[in-house]
């Protein structure tokens, strides 16, 4: 579903004409773009967006995690076409259970870290990622921090309260 | 049995060194490295003095920050963003406090506003101030950074007044300021401007012409322009390949459409062009400031929100309302609408963004900071390989990362 307030943006009708269902859900909030894309075709998406649309680089490769909901992740891409200073957050809803989605690493170079970041904090794995290795945690960490099952005092401390 | 214990007679010379082979080297730099202002490693791959891969490892420095702000209210989390990046304390404040406003709504009276500006443009020229010391120190001037501690100095002394503080300030709170100026304040602003510029001319005086560092940062630490912006490189080392690109000019936030200043370029892309384009952000600064300073407006310096800003102390005393306002905020916290929004300033390192998601509860659901020493570090490798050892520290000086910033 397309919100209203973007049923008139020159690029969000670019986007669902070329892509059709790709594009899942759009939304207007405090005047920033937000699409929901439909996790085969980001890859695809984000190559028409800097070679047609000029957003020539990703601001930055984030997650959300929804638990207990399912679709568990949201993998959210912030994006910036600097020559016209516009913004775009495209959104791809992942599932808890293996939760992976393709790097974007081919499209922007930077993506390779943020996504680094996401895989050590989230969990989820990027296909087609050239490095995914831990960035912020050691080697040897079990688990992943950001998600919100882990407790914020580690399992170093646990006083039952995530066994139960 | 009495052969295997002979020992062997070898005539031939057994080389000890390496010399006129090809074999590489592999040099681990840091993560106590002092030429990288806190614990960054990079794993160097050397032929000889040439660098051939450098991968910077971070995280040494991790300190779930965002994991942190989630168990904290909006207000709580303010003191945890002084502590992403020290030199750039007042800019994280900001640009938290300006993602949670747009999610609130709250309209920010103009005195809280140029206030702002004005103390940002301080945390700009301080930030600068350490990197410019450091960075000449690096490349053996050390008389630089007694130059530039000593105008600091003065500077902190002004973080002190307004904040009680140094270095954590969180001075800006959501919907205005912790507290009005202190007495003399604006005064001793005032005083640092006119005392600051000359000095400026004084760092170029001893850097510009001297043949040293001429010849260490000319032509040293290029990356190529189309790379730039996808890597994730921002802020002056942008600036200094020609495209500019400021937050301030280019998505105006805080009031900044109101202050005319210029956006320092150049185009020669290496350490030095980096150098003159921070020198001439600091005399921009200054231009700022000064006008924040004459055009101070008077009145509140906290937004009309009474469920958002923590009443006056003589208010609570004589008004039942403020004193439940003042329960309520301090024991829940402040509710903000479910939403989220990305804010994006510009830091004396670059793009620093925001990304703040409500739920609807008092604490964030989430709060992503896109520091820009995380960007720019992955510039680092392009940067120093095919440069001599010495080069990339010369490179690495001119990104100004701080490491808080990029390991959160």
């Amino acid at each position: 579903m397309i919100s209203e307030l973007l049923q008139e943006d020159p690029l969000v009708i670019a986007l669902v004409e070329r892509f059709g269902d790709a594009i899942e859900a759009g939304s207007l909030e405090h005047e920033q773009t937000i699409l929901y894309i439909s996790a085969a075709s980001i890859v695809e998406v984000c190559t028409v967006l800097r070679d047609e649309h000029g957003f020539n680089r990703a601001s930055s490769v984030t997650a959300l995690d929804w638990y207990p909901q399912e679709p568990r992740f949201e993998v959210v891409y912030l994006l910036h076409n600097v020559k016209d200073a516009l913004r775009l957050r495209l959104k791809v809803r992942v599932s808890g259970e293996n939760p992976a989605v393709d790097s974007v690493t081919g499209v922007w170079a930077g993506a390779n870290w943020y996504e680094r970041e996401v895989f050590d904090l989230f969990g989820v794995t990027f296909n087609g990622h050239p490095d995914l290795r831990r960035i912020m945690m050691p080697e040897d960490w079990e688990g992943h921090p950001l998600r919100k099952d882990f407790p914020i005092h580690g399992h170093k401390y646990d006083y039952g309260e995530t066994n139960q | 049995m009495s052969e295997t214990l002979t020992p062997t007679v070898t005539l031939e010379p057994v080389p000890n060194s390496d010399a006129g082979t090809t074999r590489k080297m592999t040099l681990n730099m840091g993560p106590q490295h002092p030429s990288t202002h806190g614990v960054l490693r990079v794993v160097l791959e050397l032929d000889g003095e040439t660098v051939v891969k450098a991968q910077p490892e971070i995280g040494f420095l991790h300190t779930g920050i965002e994991k942190q702000c989630e168990t904290k209210t909006y207000q709580q989390v303010i003191p945890l963003t002084d502590r992403v990046d020290y030199l750039a304390n007042l800019s994280n404040n900001l640009c938290y406090c300006l993602a949670i406003e747009k999610l609130l709504g709250i309209e920010v009276p103009p005195r809280a506003v140029w206030t702002r500006v004005m103390l940002t443009e301080l945390t700009r020229i301080n930030s600068h101030l350490v990197w410019l010391g450091t960075h000449a120190l690096d490349m053996g001037a050390m008389s630089m950074f007694f130059y530039a501690t000593r105008e600091r100095e003065e500077l902190l002394k002004i973080f002190e007044m307004f904040s009680g503080q140094r270095l954590m300030t969180s001075y800006f709170r959501i919907g205005g300021l912790a507290l009005d100026h202190p007495r003399g304040g604006l005064e001793a602003v005032k005083k640092f401007l006119e005392m600051f510029p000359p000095k400026i001319d004084e760092y170029e005086n001893l850097l510009d012409n001297n043949p040293i560092w001429k010849n260490r940062t000319i032509g040293v630490g290029m990356v190529p322009v189309d790379k730039m912006l996808a890597i994730g490189i921002t802020g002056p080392m942008i600036r200094a390949a020609g495209i500019p690109w400021d937050a301030r000019k280019d998505e105006p936030y805080s009031g900044y459409q109101n202050f005319e200043f210029d956006v320092p370029t150049r185009t020669e892309n290496d350490v030095y062009a980096r150098y003159r384009v921070r020198m001439e952000e600091m005399r921009q600064s200054v231009r700022i400031m000064a006008q924040a300073l004459e055009g101070m407006p008077e009145g509140a310096y906290q937004a009309d929100a009474p469920k958002v800003v923590l009443p006056q102390r003589e208010k609570m005393k004589t008004q039942m309302e403020a004193l439940i306002y003042h329960f309520k905020i301090v024991t829940e916290g402040v509710r903000v609408p479910p939403g989220e929004v990305y804010q994006v300033i510009e830091s004396p390192r670059g793009e620093l963004g925001y990304y703040v998601v409500s739920d609807g509860t008092s604490k964030p659901f989430r709060v992503h900071m896109r520091t820009p020493s995380f960007g720019n570090i992955q510039g680092l490798g392009v940067m120093c390989e095919g440069g001599m050892i010495a080069d990339s520290i010369a490179s690495m000086g001119s990104m100004d990362f701080v490491l808080g910033d990029t390991d959160r």
